[in-house]
């Protein structure tokens, strides 16, 4: 394998191991919080407001993980800056 | 396939590039900024108001009521910066949906300058509610160590609000563009109407945390004492307060005995 194959083969792998792993983890810290929202919802329905926008603002705080996943793998995938660059080496 | 608006380019005169995401972000400015002129040019009071002028009270109120709750506080003085956010970013992200244009907060240089203008409001408020040296003293609380930290947490924050909008935006503006590569009759459009609600939570999640941000440096002075404060002036259109508050009256009432878990 020469190095372009190389560098190809690894960044596709990594995108989609970064993809798998950042919607694992973040998709389990949301379930969590929906959960106890949800009991919250149940035992007093008056705060069904402030629980919801509440959870809301830390779901939005969980998921940004996940979002800097799904960054780095469609940078990976589609704008690659060590493909590029070897891409401009060969071609130069 | 561009990822971001920014690639295209429609025009170039020495380093000064025009855009996509400029021209689309000119074109939300024009919608906003004509959309109220035209509204607010003749506004009117009495029992009949015209649909616009409700429509637009409708907004202002529901914004300013969301501040209130958020901030506690009884002004609307973050309502300009906050609203103005809020409207910009849900029309851009809304007006994702019509064929042709692409959202200018899928681009990183957008976003990025949203957070940083919410960075700066940060200081601005807290200085301006409670001045500089009560301001600063937050960030060696609770411990002078804790100095460096609360530095990069200002910082981290700034770019996760822009990463987040960026990345919800641009992905779901890709995730279309694929599907219409290979399944292109009806699935594309199930994906924009999920865009449409990822961008309307998006826009409301932004203009919260922004809110947040603000607020809690914004000092203890500016907290809610609702027996302490007089109450709030009363809005425009009074049917959203007095309604919250006669539910909150009644479930009060019902409520009967305090629950624990």
């Amino acid at each position: 394998m020469d190095n372009l194959t190389l560098i190809g083969a690894i960044s596709i792998f990594t995108a989609g191991i970064t993809m798998a792993v950042g919607a694992i983890a973040p998709a389990l810290g949301e379930a969590r919080a929906l959960t106890q929202a949800l009991a919250s919802i149940a035992q007093q329905p008056d705060e069904a407001g402030t629980i919801t926008r509440t959870l809301f603002v830390g779901i939005a705080m969980v998921e940004s993980t996940a979002i800097y996943c799904l960054v780095i793998s469609i940078i990976l995938i589609f704008v690659n800056p060590f493909w590029n660059f070897m891409v401009q080496q060969a071609g130069g | 396939m561009t990822l971001t608006p920014d690639e295209i380019i429609l025009a170039q005169w020495g380093p000064l590039r025009l855009n996509a995401t400029i021209v689309f972000t000119w074109i939300v400015m024009a919608l906003l900024v004509g959309g109220s002129w035209l509204v607010t040019r003749n506004l009117q009071t009495g029992p009949t108001l015209r649909r616009r002028q409700t429509i637009l009270e409708g907004i202002v109120v529901l914004v300013s009521a969301q501040i209130r709750d958020i901030s506690r506080s009884h002004n609307d003085r973050y309502l300009p910066f906050i609203g103005t956010l809020f409207l910009f970013i849900a029309l851009s992200n809304l007006l994702g949906a019509v064929p042709g244009f692409q959202s200018p907060t899928g681009s990183l240089s957008t976003t990025a300058a949203l957070a940083i203008s919410v960075f700066f409001a940060v200081p601005f408020f807290g200085i301006r509610n409670q001045g500089a040296r009560a301001y600063f003293h937050q960030y060696i609380e609770p411990n002078p160590i804790l100095l460096p930290f609360n530095i990069i947490g200002e910082l981290s924050r700034t770019l996760s609000l822009a990463v987040r909008l960026f990345g919800n935006i641009m992905s779901g503006s890709m995730i279309g563009a694929i599907l219409l590569t290979f399944v292109p009759l009806i699935f594309p459009v199930f994906m924009s109407i999920l865009g449409l609600l990822t961008g309307m939570i998006q826009a409301y999640i932004f203009s919260v945390l922004a809110t947040v941000f603000i607020a809690s440096s914004a000092g203890p002075q500016d907290r809610a004492h609702p027996a302490d404060e007089p109450p709030p002036p009363a809005p425009i259109s009074s049917s959203t307060t007095t309604d919250s508050s006669a539910t909150t009256d009644s479930n009060a009432t019902t409520k009967g005995t305090p629950t624990h878990g």
